[in-house]
């Protein structure tokens, strides 16, 4: 799967996406914003919310925003929520990506993923009301800059989750996102997902091992 | 520092975790084992990026028209998180856990079962029950049948039953067809945290001294 902008504008509300998009160039025009390519062939969504935290870009924002929240209100809405619930909270999610932007640590997630985690978190709040308690943060918080290698593969295992998903039988996939919605019986949840996680698990294992020897 | 851990959450367990669909106690009990343990941290973050990965590649509904603007609006009089709000670890207790009881084991309000036997219930969603185990060297848990799926970490000590040794970090998963009789090690009081989907059934023909009290 690409990031492709020009592919994911055309399955958002165009009109709209369109007309912030003429009203984002404009700010780009003005600053220097080198690193904002909302209209490149691949968008570099952990590059949008750096800018975010480090210039409070809403130029920056608006083209997260255009990108993510129909997903998010696509998410809540397979979740149970209805039209106008789903609506409140992706934007509530997107609110709380502007206020926790200098938590996002790209070397450790996509911005889908944290964007997930979020509406997840979103989700629990609006329609279960469980707490979920969040384990104990690693010792060593997000880097002010982070390396570019390991974001760009964080990004890269996304991507290749998304292929990897894409190519599942329907029956298998169905399974997965009705997990991922909340609408799986427990011993529905106990059928295997059948997705080549092992590469990626023990790759963030070995971060993680590095990680805590540089902290001993 | 970490311990050797050879007893881990089930997929099953982690998925539903990531997708917010545990009930609270359960929720208590996976985020105190990741706290512990980098295996399962890896996996639970490949989860996530599962989570990403769906989010990214499912259909969007678009947002209506204003709901940018609106946003946009919304988050100027928003100030942005710099750092995370601290949690921390007591002692044995893993931040998660640590934050139910207000502190380490020092804080744990126990009531006596007998035999040098305690626990202490912790305040979650009535859906499930968690409990805080105190358990001298050489002590039996009840005998017990489950009606449901019950989970016990270990924090401190070891305990041994049928099926294997579990000592810190281990955590035991046992469903409905389980009957089991965990005793603790000798040497150092056993601490666990342990929760239940639904209140315990005891079953031993010879009643034991803890057995009235256990029940939740
Ligand atoms: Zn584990």
């Amino acid at each position: 799967m690409m990031l492709d902008a020009h592919q994911t504008e055309k399955t958002d509300a165009p009109l709209v996406a369109r007309q912030y998009a003429v009203a984002e160039h404009k700010v780009r025009s003005r600053k220097d914003g080198s690193a904002v390519q909302a209209d490149g062939i691949e968008t570099d969504w952990a590059a949008l919310v750096l800018r975010v935290r480090d210039h409070q870009d809403r130029a920056a924002f608006a083209a997260l925003f255009r990108h993510f929240a129909p997903r998010v209100k696509a998410f809540l809405m397979k979740s149970g929520a209805d039209a106008t619930l789903a609506e409140e909270c992706a934007q509530d999610v997107m609110a709380t990506l502007w206020q926790k932007a200098a938590l996002f640590d790209p070397s450790r997630a996509s911005v889908a993923t944290w964007v997930f985690t979020i509406a997840r978190n979103r989700r629990i709040d609006a329609l279960r009301k469980a707490r979920r308690p969040e384990p104990e943060d690693l010792p060593w918080g997000p880097e002010p800059e982070p390396d570019q290698a390991e974001a760009l593969e964080v990004q890269q295992d996304t991507e290749r989750l998304g292929v990897a998903l894409a190519q599942l039988p329907e029956k298998q996939r169905a399974l997965i996102e009705r997990a991922f919605y909340g609408d799986l019986s427990h011993s529905e949840i106990a059928a295997e997902t059948g997705l080549p996680l092992g590469t990626i698990k023990s790759r963030i294992r070995l971060a993680l091992e590095r990680l805590r020897q540089q902290m001993s | 520092m970490m311990t050797t851990i050879r007893h881990h959450l089930s997929e099953q367990l982690l998925t539903a975790y990531a997708a917010g669909e545990l009930p609270e106690a359960f929720n208590l009990v996976v985020a105190t084992h990741v706290s512990l343990c980098d295996d399962c941290r890896a996996r639970l973050e490949t989860l996530d990026a599962l989570g990403g990965a769906l989010l990214e590649t499912a259909d969007a509904t678009p947002m209506s028209e204003d709901s940018l603007a609106a946003c946009l609006d919304r988050i100027d009089g928003l100030s942005q998180a710099t750092s995370r709000s601290p949690m921390r670890r007591h002692g044995i207790f893993p931040a998660p856990l640590a934050d139910y009881v207000g502190g380490g084991v020092n804080k744990v309000k126990w009531r006596n079962l007998g035999m040098g036997v305690k626990q202490a219930i912790l305040p979650t969603g009535k859906d499930a029950s968690a409990r805080l185990l105190y358990i001298p060297g050489g002590q039996a848990v009840p005998d017990h049948g489950h009606r449901g799926l019950e989970l016990t970490l270990v924090l401190q000590g070891a305990f041994r039953d049928e099926t294997d040794r579990f000592g810190p970090g281990d955590i035991e998963i046992a469903d409905e067809a389980m009957q089991h009789t965990p005793v603790a090690e000798h040497g150092e009081v056993c601490i666990c945290l342990a929760a239940t989907d639904a209140p315990l059934k005891f079953n031993a023909i010879i009643p034991r001294l803890a057995q009235p009290f256990l029940r939740i």
